[in-house]
């Protein structure tokens, strides 16, 4: 191996563990979540299996409960699969926005997309709208198994709703989201601004429109990107062209 | 239920595999512009006030309550002050519980 590859081995291995540390705090949210989900699906006739077996395959909070969530309301299948993948149509622009710090030929690139989970992709974002591949797969090493062993605990305990919310487990999901809101909004004024526009878009729009349709729909803030509004530094212009 | 169940969850899984492969697959080496670039740095923030403010809200607000707001206040406060991101969570938590058990 040549000291380039080494090199690139060491910082691949630091990044990764970076994403780790990451992703633990993570990793216990998304825990707890998935003990949540473990609970609904049991609770709403799913059995043993099969709610362990989606989180292992479709490894995506907002598409499962809103599966749970439409089947349970009488919705039909194709209704709660249309709803389930609407939801994460998100992840169509956030692979595009990872797609060129990925590896590999085509294939690999869309093996390795599959890292992309919310909480993971926002660690990973380097700024400027580039992102880290080791780190982003790192924080979902650590996502996984939580997400998965979660939902296998949920099964088995079957906490009541009345228990979930007696220790505040409810609110792990949009705390720890909001933490990481935190520190996005401290990266420039125009995240300020565009965070405004979307929050205002969600707010008015869940009264219209499911929480995933709000959700994507919000995301047309992002759009402000196009603009220079409130203007941009000489350093930011610089650094991102 | 049981077979339809499956159907779904298999459903959902390979449609949300697609959508994540879509991007990578199409895009390959290539380097997004960057006006595109901007837009996606925005998507972050963006993305995360949504999904809190529709946890928080539910369908029509009628999702919101009280111990909620206070304990994502509490975490608020507690990242701002530089407080470690789980331990801002946890105080959260404890916020959120104990307004319950008082009420």
């Amino acid at each position: 191996m040549r000291d380039g590859e080494l090199e690139g081995l060491s910082c691949f291995r630091e990044a990764f563990l970076g994403g780790m540390r990451a992703g633990t705090g993570l990793g216990v949210a998304v825990f707890v979540l998935g003990l949540t989900f473990g609970a609904l699906a049991r609770a709403d006739g799913w059995g043993l299996i099969a709610p362990l077996a989606g989180s292992v395959v479709i490894f995506s909070s907002s598409a499962q409960f809103t599966l749970v969530t439409v089947l349970s309301g009488g919705g039909g299948i194709p209704a709660a699969v249309a709803a389930a993948s609407l939801i994460n149509a998100r992840f169509l622009p956030m692979g595009l926005s990872v797609a060129p710090s990925l590896k590999g030929g085509r294939w690999r690139r869309s093996l390795e997309g599959q890292a992309v989970v919310d909480g993971s992709w926002v660690a990973a974002h380097l700024g400027g709208g580039r992102f880290d591949r080791a780190r982003l797969m790192g924080a979902t090493v650590m996502q996984y198994p939580a997400w998965a062993g979660g939902t296998a605990l949920g099964v088995l305990l079957a906490p009541t709703q009345h228990q979930i919310e007696a220790f505040g487990l409810d609110l792990m999901f949009p705390a720890y989201f909001l933490v990481m809101l935190v520190d996005e909004l401290r990266v420039s004024a125009q995240a300020r601004y565009a965070a405004l526009i979307g929050a205002a878009l969600a707010a008015g729009l869940v009264f219209t429109l499911s929480s995933g349709l709000a959700v994507i729909a919000a995301t047309a803030a992002a759009l402000l990107g196009l603009t220079d509004f409130p203007g941009r530094s000489k350093l930011c212009e610089r650094a991102y062209g | 239920m049981r077979a339809s169940l499956w159907i779904a969850i298999i459903s959902v899984a390979a449609a949300s595999f697609a959508l994540k492969a879509a991007g990578p697959a199409l895009l390959g080496q290539q380097e997004l512009p960057a006006r595109a670039n901007r837009v996606i740095s925005l998507l972050a923030p963006v993305l995360l006030t949504a999904l809190v403010i529709t946890d928080v809200a539910g369908q029509r607000w009628n999702g919101l309550s009280w111990p909620i707001l206070m304990g994502l206040a509490a975490t608020a406060v507690s990242r701002l002050l530089k407080v470690p991101s789980l331990v801002s969570v946890i105080i959260g938590m404890f916020v959120t519980a104990g307004f319950r058990f008082i009420a």
